[in-house]
C-alpha cells in the first residue's frame, strides 16, 4: 500500500524527522493560499498522486505569495498526472539547499533482511548512482529481531566519508527511519532527497512509504491517524477495465479466489495459483520464452460459475490465443470443480476446450473426477508426475 | 445449459411437500428450489455447481433421486436400498 507523500510525511513528522516548514495538504486553492500565508515566505506546492513525474508534467510549482499559491494550487488541482487527479497539493516553504543525499530503507530479497541504503548524491535515481559511483553509496543489513541502533547508522553514513555535525544529524534521521519501517510492517521507507540547508540543518524534501499489505490489520491505528481508509486499495496505476472486471468476478461469489488479475501484452492467459505456485509458473513459462497475456490466480476452491466467469474474462481479453491452467498441488481447491468452471468458460466463449487451453496440470483433490472431464472434452491435463517447470513447457510449445 | 451434471427426481418425491424442504435444506449448492404448487423445482443454472456429496440422495427413498454425470462413463449416482 503506497501512502502519498503528505501522509509518508505524516509518518516520518510524528517520529521527528525534520520537514519543511508548513507541510499541508491543501484541497482547495483558497486553503493553500491560507497555508502560504501561515508560512509567510515562498513556497513550494506538490501535486499530490501516487505516480512519478510530477515536476514535469507541471505538478509541482513555486509559489511567492498566498495569492501567487492560490492560482498555482488551482492549476495543480485541475491537472491529471499519468492518468491520476490529485488527492491534493503540498504547501511547504522552499528550502534554500546546500546538498541533497539519498536515504532508503527497504526489503533485500537476497538476503532476506532489510536493508538501509545512503548516499551523498541524493535527488536522481538511486540505482544510477550504485551503477555510475557506487563510492557514493552505503548499504547495510538489519536484524529484524534485534532493535535498530543508532551506531548502526552511524557506521554506515561514515562508510562514505562523512564526519563532524553532519554524521551526527544524519544518525539520528536515519535510524529513526528505520525504526518507521520496523514498527509499522512498511517494505519501503524513503527519503529523496534528505537536504542539507546552508544554515547546517537537514530536512526530508521528499518521503515515500509503502506498507505491506497484509500490515494492514495491525497498521489499522496508524493509518486512522493518517486519515488513510485501511480498506483503501491503492496502486501505483489506476487499475484498467480488465484489473476492474477481475476483482468484479472475484467480489459476486465468496467462493474461493478467482481474480487478482495484472494484464501483459503476451498471447497466452494464464489461470495459475497454489501458494506461491503461480510466480513459479509465471517464470516457467518465461523461461521457456512463452509470453504471457496476463496472470490471474485461482484457489480457495472457487465455485464452477466463478472460474468461468474468470476464464471468459481472460479469453475475451485481446490477442489471448491459448489459456494455460495450473497449479501446484492442491488441497483445499477441487480439480474437478475447476475443470468444470474452465471448460464452461471456454465453451460459452464459442470455442473448443481441446483446441483453447494449452495444458491443465492442477493435481490433488478430486484429480480422478477432474481427469475424467478433461478427457471427455479432449483436453491435454497432467498429474503431480510432470513438474509445474514442464508443464510450462508444454503450454508455451503449444503456442508455435 | 449445464454441461456436467443433471439430477433427476422421481415425480413422486417432487411433489411430497416434506421430501421438498429436506432436499433444499440438504443441498450446498442451492440445485433444488420451490415451483409452482409447491413442487420441487430444479435449478438448472446451479447443476453444474453440485460437489457429489450425495446428501440428496441420502435425503429421498433409495433410487428416487438420481445425480448424473454427463461427461466420461456417464456415472448415475444414486442411493442403493
Amino acid at each position: 500500500m503506497r501512502f502519498y507523500e503528505y501522509e509518508s510525511k505524516r509518518l516520518f513528522g510524528k517520529y521527528g524527522i525534520p520537514l519543511p516548514t508548513g507541510s499541508k495538504v491543501a484541497r482547495t486553492p483558497a486553503e493553500a493560499g491560507a497555508i502560504a500565508t501561515e508560512i509567510a515566505g515562498p513556497v513550494v506546492l506538490k501535486s499530490q498522486v501516487l505516480t512519478g513525474g510530477r515536476m514535469k508534467a507541471g505538478g509541482v510549482l513555486f509559489a511567492e505569495t498566498a495569492a501567487e499559491a492560490a492560482r498555482a494550487a488551482e492549476k495543480i488541482l485541475a491537472l491529471t498526472i499519468n492518468g491520476h487527479k490529485p488527492r491534493g497539493v503540498l504547501v511547504e516553504a522552499r528550502a534554500p539547499i546546500a546538498q541533497e543525499y539519498y536515504l532508503g530503507v527497504t526489503w533485500d530479497g537476497v538476503n532476506r533482511l532489510p536493508v538501509m541504503i545512503f548516499s551523498d548524491m541524493g535527488g536522481i535515481d538511486v540505482e544510477e548512482v550504485a551503477e555510475k559511483h557506487p563510492e557514493h553509496i552505503a548499504k547495510r543489513n538489519f536484524s529484524t529481531l534485534f532493535p535498530f541502533s543508532d551506531f548502526m547508522a552511524k557506521e554506515l553514513i561514515a562508510s562514505i566519508g562523512i564526519s563532524g555535525s553532519d554524521l551526527n544529524r544524519l544518525t539520528q534521521i536515519a535510524a529513526t527511519l528505520a525504526r518507521v519501517f520496523r514498527d509499522h510492517g512498511l517494505t519501503l521507507a524513503e527519503i529523496n532527497p534528505l537536504v542539507r540547508l546552508h544554515d547546517g540543518r537537514f530536512l526530508c524534501l521528499d518521503g515515500h512509504v509503502d506498507m505491506e499489505d497484509d500490515a494492514r490489520d495491525t497498521q489499522k491505528g496508524l493509518l486512522r491517524e493518517l486519515g488513510i481508509d485501511p480498506a483503501e486499495k491503492r496502486q501505483a496505476r489506476p487499475p484498467s477495465q480488465f484489473e476492474i472486471d477481475g476483482a468484479a468476478v472475484d467480489a459476486v461469489d465468496h467462493r474461493g479466489v478467482a481474480g487478482n488479475v495484472v494484464e501483459f501484452d503476451g498471447d497466452l492467459g494464464l489461470v495459475i495459483g497454489a501458494g506461491g505456485g503461480s510466480l513459479t509458473l509465471f517464470d516457467a513459462i518465461r523461461k521457456h520464452g512463452g509470453r504471457p497475456a496476463n496472470y490471474c490466480e485461482i484457489g480457495g476452491n472457487p465455485s464452477v460459475t466463478k472460474a468461468c466467469a474468470l476464464t471468459k474474462l481472460i479469453l475475451a481479453k485481446r490477442g489471448v490465443k491459448k489459456i494455460a491452467v495450473m497449479m501446484n498441488v492442491v488441497s483445499n481447491t477441487r480439480v474437478d470443480i475447476v475443470a468444470r468452471g474452465v471448460i464452461k468458460g471456454v465453451v460459452e466463449s464459442g470455442f473448443d476446450p481441446a483446441e483453447k487451453i494449452a495444458i491443465f496440470r492442477i493435481p490433488g483433490s478430486w484429480e480422478t473426477e477432474g481427469f475424467k472431464i478433461l478427457r471427455h472434452y479432449g483436453v491435454e491435463y497432467c498429474d503431480r508426475s510432470v513438474s509445474m517447470y514442464e508443464a510450462a513447457g508444454r503450454a508455451v510449445a503449444k503456442m508455435k | 445449459m449445464a454441461l456436467f451434471i443433471n439430477v433427476e427426481v422421481d415425480a413422486a418425491v417432487a411433489r411430497d411437500g416434506e421430501l421438498v424442504k429436506k432436499l433444499i435444506e440438504v443441498c450446498p449448492v442451492n440445485i433444488f428450489a420451490t415451483g409452482s404448487g409447491g413442487a420441487l423445482q430444479i435449478v438448472e443454472p446451479n447443476l453444474d455447481e453440485c460437489t457429489l456429496c450425495e446428501l440428496c440422495l441420502n435425503a429421498a427413498p433409495p433410487g428416487t433421486v438420481r445425480v448424473v454425470k454427463l461427461y466420461g462413463d456417464k456415472e448415475v449416482l444414486t442411493r442403493k436400498a
